[in-house]
């Protein structure tokens, strides 16, 4: 085992902030959905604007710093050793079996992450997002002011919207669960806040491969 | 490890802060004030009246002082005379009809239902003298009554039933030298107490409003900038901006509040944006007839009993006719929520002659509806009521009410149907089958008046709220908060729960698997050592 600091400072800032300004987008959404008050209607839709667009700059510092550190790499997908974990968390986990595939600084997702990940950057996020601004723009103004959406019906954007919001609320629920499979229940969460987390040597991880081959 | 805590914790409220930061609470609104300071100065007339040599005489008759006024405002009639005050009627493109000509000569109401061959009595709010039947002559300069809007001695007082002739007791010298502009007493003359009574009609213009607080009337309160009518109302050549939907058809030269206000009255941008589709007064209007109460139901079918062979009335306890053999049975409210339709200007009415398509009839109709662009939500009083109709030709009648003496066929004396129809009809030039019955109406009222100060208005949540709000009834596009996919809903829900379950039993077997499998192992090293395992 060696400590090793995996999520950089930026990456760390990221990660909370958007978490934070995701609950808080969720909680006065929601509010402004109907589902329950707590702001009040008007407070929560301003409230909620505001946030969206913290989320919006959050987003674009991530893309460039994703690309300019060469991040994005990391999600690339991949179906190697896929099966082995999905198989890893179905029953691998109940019978005290190590990770399939091993963290390191160069590749910090475990292939099932790499393509939930990506679903959540290249579908969910856009999805939420863009049809949240087509949401705050939507205005049939009269005459002297501009018209940014006009014809497509509030209904299917609010649809589009909320069905971010929920499959969001999902990821949420299993994403926090999934951070206590960790090597002990907290290790991933304290990683994530500090940066650092003990990791198995490369040597170990090809060691346990191999047991798990010769098993099969 | 707390320090890293720590700094989430600071993350965490640097967002919530900056949430806080970028939202911003209203500033002052330097544009009311601007408004304010513009309507508080009174306009000081540069003429005293009482001065002209041309009014230092005994007029005998009204007609007289007309050509008093007239000697100096040489050419006034002419536009007093263009006006639909005078004509009682103004030529408009309509829908479905084409061009034709609407105003109180025949349009039909289901207040006190028309004008035709009740002209002596309805007279008393036609800016005009002698309007005894409908063979008015329009063109008689002499007839124009300028004392009417003009008098600001509040004497001048038009008589009942008197074909628009002043009262006998109105010292016509004192009136004719006291005139300026109009002031809230003139206007309110007619337009407080149409339909027979205060506030009966619109609901949102009464007699209170001549000494109100700003809470029942933000413009016009005392306490307030106490505008005068023609303030908005403004009469550039005698032609009066504005108009009402039960007379009026057309989207033009209408008062707005827009034109002092501007089309961004808010310092939010979120509710200037609702001005697409919401009109001002939808929200700034949370309630009419807040002083005294207006008449909501009017049944017709019901009018004509006798006690003792005599006409009586049934009062309520706040002193509204609830009954009266005249006129039938009456529905009165105060403090009352509009109701809301979709209005985009123009409209259409049930004039004398017209068919009945439908049950309840629409004495007018207000066009709008979402998809249309210039439609916004307007709020409006209902009047319902039912009155009388001609079974065969499936027409509203036109009854004759008024009647000098009994005898003389009308309702309001002799309260025979069969004969004040046949006359009012007659008199109307139009066909009357002998059969009639009573059919439902609905007549609507635009309320722009009666607005309250903003603290007052409408919230958010009145409107966006998933059960009976304001809006309830108002269908067929989606409002955040009102409306939602409820499948999608349930679905997410079911779903957000299964996921929730799914996790809870996927930790609790680990938990148990871990338990066990800890268990079994220290079992095999107990046995296979011989000794307690580490």
């Amino acid at each position: 085992m060696r400590n090793v600091y995996i999520y950089k400072g930026f990456e760390r800032f990221w990660h909370w902030s958007q978490a934070s300004l995701i609950l808080f987008l969720a909680l006065t959404g929601f509010e402004v959905h109907g589902s329950f008050s707590v702001f009040g209607f008007g407070k929560a839709a301003e409230f909620h604007r505001t946030a969206s667009w913290l989320l919006i700059g959050l987003i674009i510092f991530s893309i460039f710093w994703h690309f300019t550190t060469g991040e994005w790499r990391q999600y690339i997908p991949t179906t190697k050793l896929l099966k082995e974990q999905i198989n890893y968390y179905l029953s691998g986990i109940f019978k005290g079996e190590p990770h399939p595939s091993i963290k390191t600084e160069l590749s910090k997702l475990n292939p099932l992450q790499r393509i939930v990940y990506l679903g959540f950057k290249l579908v969910l996020i856009p999805m939420t997002v863009i049809s949240g601004i087509l949401y705050m723009l939507y205005k049939t103004i009269d005459q002297n002011n501009l018209i940014v959406v006009e014809d497509y019906p509030l209904a299917s954007i609010a649809f589009w919207h909320t069905m971010g919001a929920i499959l969001l609320m999902i990821f949420l629920v299993v994403h926090v669960y999934m951070t206590t499979t960790g090597e002990t229940p907290t290790s991933n969460i304290k990683a994530m806040i500090t940066g650092y987390e003990e990791i198995e040597e490369e040597d170990d991880s090809s060691v346990s491969n191999e047991k798990k081959q010769d098993k099969k | 490890m707390l320090k890293y805590l720590l700094s989430v914790a600071v993350v965490l409220i640097l967002t919530l802060i900056m949430v806080n930061v970028f939202h911003d609470e209203d500033d002052y609104n330097l544009k009311l004030e601007e408004l304010k300071h513009k309507y508080v100065f009174k306009a000081v007339p540069s003429v005293d009246h009482r001065k002209l040599p041309a009014l230092q005489k005994k007029f005998e008759t009204p007609q007289e002082v007309t050509e008093a006024c007239l000697s100096c405002h040489t050419e006034t009639h002419k536009e007093v005379m263009a006006s639909s005050h005078w004509n009682w009627e103004r030529v408009s493109y309509v829908e479905g009809r084409g061009i034709s000509s609407a105003g109180k000569k025949n349009v039909m109401n289901n207040f006190c239902l028309g004008t035709n061959s009740n002209q002596k009595s309805c007279a008393k709010c036609h800016i005009g003298y002698g309007m005894t039947d409908s063979q008015y002559d329009f063109n008689n300069t002499r007839n124009v009554d300028c004392m009417v809007c003009h008098d600001n001695s509040e004497e001048y007082l038009k008589g009942a039933s008197m074909a628009g002739y002043p009262d006998r007791t109105v010292n016509l010298e004192h009136v004719a030298q006291s005139v300026g502009l109009p002031q809230k007493s003139n206007c309110g003359s007619c337009h407080f107490f149409s339909g027979g009574g205060n506030n009966v009609k619109h609901g949102d213009l009464e007699s209170a409003q001549l000494s109100c607080s700003r809470d029942v009337d933000v413009h016009m309160g005392a306490n307030g900038l106490n505008l005068e009518c023609v303030a908005c109302h403004s009469a550039e050549n005698h032609q009066i901006l504005g108009k009402l939907y039960s007379v009026s058809t057309d989207n033009t030269n209408r008062v707005t509040c827009e034109q002092c206000h501007t089309n961004s009255a808010h310092l939010s941008d979120v509710l200037n944006r609702h001005s697409s589709k919401v009109s001002c007064q939808a929200c700034h209007i949370p309630e009419y007839a807040k002083v005294n109460s207006t008449k909501m139901a009017w049944k017709w079918s019901d009018a004509g009993k006798l006690k003792d062979g005599k006409p009586y009335e049934d009062d309520d306890s706040l002193g509204n006719h609830t009954y009266l053999s005249i006129k039938g049975s009456f529905k009165w409210a105060r403090n009352v929520k509009p109701d809301y339709i979709w209005f985009n200007g123009t409209a259409d009415q049930y004039l004398l002659g017209d068919t009945i398509q439908s049950v309840p009839v629409k004495m007018n109709r207000l066009n709008g509806s979402y998809h249309d662009r210039l439609s916004k939500i307007i709020p409006v009083k209902i009047h319902t009521g039912d009155q009388i109709y001609d079974k065969v030709y499936n027409r509203l009648v036109q009854p004759k009410l008024y009647g000098e003496t009994a005898g003389d066929s009308a309702f309001w004396k002799d309260f025979k149907w069969d004969e004040a129809v046949a006359a009012g009809m007659k008199e109307a030039g139009l066909p009357y089958s002998g059969q009639y019955g009573f059919v439902e109406t609905e007549m609507y009222w635009p309320l722009n008046h009666m607005v309250a100060p903003k603290g007052q208005a409408v919230g958010c949540t009145e409107c966006h709220t998933r059960e009976n709000g304001r809006l309830a009834k108002l269908t067929g596009f989606y409002l955040p908060g009102r409306d939602r996919n409820r499948l999608q809903d349930s679905i997410g829900y079911w779903m957000f729960m299964l996921t929730l379950a799914a996790v809870f039993g996927h930790a609790l077997i680990r938990i148990f698997t871990k338990n066990y499998r800890q268990r079994y192992e220290k079992q095999i090293v107990s046995y296979d050592e011989g000794k307690p395992g580490e």
